[in-house]
């Protein structure tokens, strides 16, 4: 297939994943806010923007930082460059521009969550439709996944997306982790000072994961685990061991019909190693920013290489 | 400003009897609920925008895309009536390929006095790099598109040749699926020729003009300018149902002496380029040096053999009216026979006594721009104001050989579906034909355009026109 599609479809991929994880943002924001007096809700809905990275952006059109104003910030501002409905509208290009490598099926998802998000997202979101309109944003990932896993023929087309979905997901799972540290990093006043479960609930949340992790873990909620749960333990699919094991594999696949490996297995394979001898012993040793920033590093390593490798770019 | 009676109409003949050609389908129509057509009418358009079949627009804001209107009740055209058409149309268009052959060698056509050089010379499409070169096969103009239009039961008029680069085949081939989505049981009534294998059939003319260092399955790619271009959706569509690559320039570079795209795996060479590209775009070496649309060398490639581009470049010679109002001497000197399919009287302003009928009878006829498309640049008479005719006689005066006349014609009419019944608009018909070095295939069926506003005769969906699904019965 051509470099140049292979690229579109690895970033129609990419970009749904951010769509997807800006709305769970917004979903563990929400329900945060909802819990709180107004003082500590400001400063949740500053912490979402921050951990969407859009800090700099929003910063620049409002001083505050209101509910009304973060949502629709985050879902539909012209200002903003990250918007979900820019995403979706990035999505549907790189879907046009693969469309003979994609199913029609996959296709008519896309070109329909097009349609039915820009419908939602034509006037600004008021708070009663604002937990909707998040829920429409995540059925349409699920429904685009869900066309691509029952349609998609296991070649190409079917890899270069899937590395696109872990390449990203794995890079926002370790920048929530990262923006969230000084919550997880078991210090000495943390022995015997009552946690916030709140904000614990809101970082397992942002990955869906809450009740993953309850169900592993009971009533148990320390940092150790939720690291552990969110770093280490490859049965939840928003983990960084488990994005590794699936992009490795999809990884694995383009190579043997290549029949040849690029530098992006040779990094794959350093990496998913490093990963599968950690403990979160030795990421708190280490220090958990320290592992993040060093995780980030190489996962940007790996995209690089793999675009290199496949000719996405002339 | 006419009664119904002027026109010919497709569904009905006089006293509202049903034609031979949709015997079956009002049967079948006059047993339908109107709310049940109603809400079939609406559905169309909902499915077509989430298939994406659209087409863009760019307007001063923002890039919009748009759909082409369809309407729910198809043209039929009997057995009879196809073969007739086919015959027609097969001889104008070896006469057109035969035509392009002999513009760019001899030119034993103006040599014999049958054809003024200075349509050649003035002609914008015609090219210089294009003189002395063969492409391979000897074909032209590998798609053509012929816009027919009907006056009366035995009257179809050539009204347009499109060799450049024919658009709309999608629409043919969609509009079929819905209908058959919309109503299946209408197709197990009425026997109707398929058009579905028409990208198979494509593919299999493109592989046959595939130059001689092709191997035996002959690698196709569609250029397409992006999927900013109008008709992005066509190619990328065309490119899947062919299993062809789907390339932009950026994609494609000469490596070895051949064009080669980027694939995952490297530089792999392509066979045959259906481009979507116009002929300056194509090679920024040779033509259009700003253009980021082509292949840099792609002509020099071309010209060594390397590669098979349809259309050949400079075809949009046969797209002139200038050329087509000498078409019935074209078909004559290539066929040596009369042509089965006439033009529609055409006047040539360049012409002096011409000039002056057209000036005196302004009101009554339809002016063209020779190198106009798609409906711009015309004058309707009938339908036009004082002001707009005004303009014309200057335009005409400043440069005559810019313009041809044609009578206002009697298009025929098909019914539409509206909200208070069928109603009669007037349709044109575009059959898309394939040519390759021993065959001219054409599918039975094509794009039939239909002005939906009352007593419209411009089909052209870029003035508002809408498409039906065209039926060949089978015997």
């Amino acid at each position: 297939m051509l470099g140049r599609t292979a690229n579109g479809l690895y970033w129609m991929f990419r970009y749904l994943e951010r769509a997807e994880n800006y709305a769970r943002l917004l979903d563990a924001g929400l329900r945060l806010a909802l819990t709180r007096d107004l003082t500590t809700a400001e400063e949740e809905w500053r912490s979402v923007i921050e951990t969407a990275g859009q800090r700099q952006f929003y910063e620049r059109k409002h001083a505050t930082y209101t509910g009304m104003q973060v949502w629709n910030f985050m879902l539909r501002d012209k200002n903003n460059p990250s918007s979900i409905l820019t995403m979706f509208g990035l999505v549907r290009q790189n879907a046009r521009l693969a469309r003979n490598a994609i199913s029609s099926e996959l296709w008519e998802a896309i070109n329909g969550n097009w349609l039915e998000i820009d419908e939602q997202l034509k006037e600004p979101v008021a708070e009663n439709r604002v937990l909707e309109t998040v829920a429409t944003i995540r059925r349409a990932s699920t429904l685009a996944h869900g066309a691509m896993a029952g349609s998609m023929l296991r070649e190409e087309p079917y890899h270069f997306g899937r590395c696109g979905t872990f390449i990203e997901r794995a890079d926002a799972v370790a920048r929530i982790l990262d923006m969230k540290y000084y919550l997880l990093l078991p210090s000495l006043s943390y022995v015997g000072t009552s946690l916030d479960t709140g904000q614990w609930d809101q970082v397992l949340r942002s990955v869906s994961g809450d009740r993953a992790y309850r169900w592993i873990n009971a009533a148990q909620i320390d940092a150790r685990r939720i690291c552990e749960f969110l770093i280490l333990d490859d049965r939840f699919p928003r983990s960084l061991s488990y994005c590794y094991m699936l992009l490795r594999e999809n990884l694995d696949a383009l190579a043997q019909v290549h029949g040849t490996e690029g530098r992006c297995n040779a990094l794959m394979r350093g990496a998913d190693q490093r990963l599968s001898d950690l403990t979160i012993d030795d990421i708190f040793d280490q220090g958990l920013h320290e592992f993040l920033l060093e995780f980030t590093a190489s996962n940007a390593a790996i995209a690089d290489a793999i675009a290199q490798d496949y000719r996405f770019l002339a | 400003m006419r009664g119904k009676a002027d026109f010919f109409d497709e569904m009905h003949g006089s006293g509202g009897s049903v034609r031979p050609a949709y015997a079956d389908y009002c049967k079948w129509f006059d047993g339908q609920k109107d709310e049940v057509l109603s809400r079939k009418h609406a559905e169309a358009e909902t499915n077509f925008r989430k298939t994406g079949i659209t087409f863009n627009v760019y307007g001063e804001d923002e890039a919009e895309e748009r759909l082409i209107p369809f309407d729910m009740v198809p043209r039929i055209i009997t057995a009879g009536e196809w073969r007739r058409l086919t015959r027609g149309i097969e001889q104008r268009v070896s006469a057109l390929n035969a035509f392009m052959h002999d513009l760019y060698h001899r030119q034993e056509i103006v040599r014999a006095g049958r054809l003024p050089e200075a349509l050649l010379r003035d002609n914008e499409a015609w090219l210089a790099n294009m003189v002395g070169l063969t492409p391979p096969g000897g074909v032209y103009t590998h798609i053509v598109g012929i816009d027919l239009v009907r006056t009366g039961p035995d009257e179809f008029y050539v009204l347009e040749d499109n060799a450049r680069t024919p658009s709309g085949v999608s629409y043919m081939l969609e509009n079929r699926e819905s209908m058959m989505a919309m109503f299946p049981e209408l197709f197990m009534r009425v026997p109707v020729e398929t058009v579905s294998d028409y990208p198979r059939r494509l593919a299999k003319s493109l592989a046959a003009c595939a130059p001689k260092c092709a191997g035996p399955n002959p690698r196709i790619a569609v250029l397409t300018p992006g999927i900013y271009n109008a008709a992005y959706f066509e190619h990328a569509f065309l490119a899947d149902q062919m299993g062809a690559e789907l390339v932009e320039g950026s994609d494609l570079r000469v490596v070895n002496g051949r064009v080669a795209m980027r694939t995952t795996h490297g530089y792999e060479p392509v066979d045959v380029i259906y481009r979507r590209v116009d002929d300056e775009f194509l090679d920024p070496l040779t033509f259009n040096p700003a253009s980021v649309l082509g292949v840099p060398g792609i002509m020099d490639v071309y010209r060594a053999g390397g590669v098979t581009i349809a259309n050949a470049p400079g075809t949009g010679v046969c797209d002139d009216k200038a050329i087509y109002s000498f078409m019935p001497e074209i078909v004559e000197f290539y066929t040596g026979e009369k042509p089965l399919l006439p033009n529609v009287e055409t006047w040539r302003c360049a012409d002096e006594d011409s000039r002056q009928y057209v000036l005196d009878n302004l009101a009554d006829l339809v002016v063209k721009e020779v190198h106009g498309s798609g409906g711009y640049g015309m004058l309707v008479g009938p339908a036009s104001t004082r002001e707009k005719i005004e303009e014309f006689r200057h335009k005409i005066m400043e440069r005559p050989e810019n313009y041809i006349a044609q009578p206002t014609l009697s298009l025929s009419t098909c019914p539409i579906f509206t909200e208070s019944g069928l109603a009669p608009r007037h349709v044109d018909l575009r059959p898309f034909v394939l040519v390759s070095p021993d065959k001219i295939d054409i599918v039975p069926g094509g794009l039939t355009r239909v002005a939906l506003e009352e007593g419209s005769l411009v089909v052209n969906s870029s003035q508002g026109g809408g498409t039906k699904d065209t039926w060949v019965l089978k015997d």
